[in-house]
């Protein structure tokens, strides 16, 4: 996965600002590894507790929508399967998410209806769309169902950031810049 | 009936649901990649508690942090709840920690949709 835009974010970051830079794949156990020592970071770090919590859930977030929506590239593209790009860096007091995962050609025009929504929406809004995908009855087969970027616009207070790109015919870079 | 006793994991909250007592507690953090297999046999523990339940109930739930695969199975205890409240007077108390505004907002987000009383407790330090 070789993107200007993903070297060009890791750039923005001195080292001692860049608290994760994770190229690989995405599985739970990595998952649990990388939660634990960006905890770890932020608890020694940052004194404000509500940013603690707020960078901590949507890494959560981040992390584990990266790891049930990262679509497998075809077979013979081996090395790059399923493989998922995560930066956390930190400048002042702001921080930045970066997530960079493929995504199917097919999954790109609803998710990108998805997140224009979320971004058209003010706090309020967000809070109402929240609780009407949580009392839709519908759900994922992870139990998300349809909830993550909803939660993860809320818990940042800003406008997220997207960008797609093309691959091949069939998958795109799907790249997402989250705030707090 | 037989107590659900769940030690907590750093994914995973602690829980205990006891018929006897009438209490039934979720703490901690509830993180898991797949948290509708976690909170099953909770909402079914539930649904075999309204033919045994004590006249009041007490449920806390005291989280530090939850996801959204956890949120929509959280609605679900309590729709689970809403469903055998009249066979048990039963009362939500939801714990956030001083300052966790999001933990606050989550509650009253339940609240909103369910129809049995919530009773938000701030605490200094879960």
């Amino acid at each position: 996965m070789k993107s200007k835009i993903i070297s060009d974010f890791v750039a923005g970051f001195s080292d001692s600002e860049l608290l994760m830079n994770f190229h690989g794949e995405v599985n739970e156990e990595r998952i649990g590894i990388i939660l634990g020592e960006v905890e770890q970071k932020l608890e020694s770090t940052e004194e404000d507790f509500k940013k603690q919590r707020k960078v901590y859930n949507i890494l959560v977030e981040g992390l584990q929508n990266l790891y049930h929506h990262t679509d497998a590239m075809a077979e013979e593209d081996t090395v790059e399967n399923k493989t998922a790009t995560f930066v956390l860096g930190r400048k002042d007091s702001q921080y930045s998410v970066f997530t960079a995962n493929y995504i199917e050609v097919d999954n790109i025009p609803p998710l990108k209806a998805k997140l224009d929504k979320i971004n058209s929406l003010d706090k309020e809004g967000l809070r109402s769309y929240y609780k009407e995908v949580l009392d839709n009855g519908q759900y994922s087969v992870h139990g998300g169902g349809g909830l993550v970027m909803i939660d993860i616009a809320r818990k940042s207070g800003n406008k997220l950031e997207c960008d797609f790109s093309e691959v091949n015919d069939d998958f795109g870079l799907y790249i997402l810049k989250i705030k707090v | 009936m037989d107590p659900i006793k769940i030690e907590g994991t750093p994914k995973t909250p602690t829980v205990n649901f006891d018929a006897e007592s009438g209490v039934l507690e979720v703490k901690g953090r509830s993180i898991p990649e797949n948290a509708v297999e976690f909170y099953k046999p909770l909402v079914d523990w539930i649904g075999n508690y309204g033919d045994n339940a004590k006249s009041d109930t007490v449920v806390n739930i005291q989280l530090e942090y939850f996801n959204t695969s956890s949120s929509k199975c959280i609605l679900d205890v309590f729709k689970k709840l809403e469903s055998v409240n009249g066979k048990t007077t039963i009362t939500i108390h939801w714990h956030y920690e001083e300052d966790d505004e999001d933990m606050l907002e989550a509650g009253e987000d339940y609240q909103a949709i369910i129809n049995i009383p919530f009773k938000m407790i701030e605490m200094e330090e879960m």
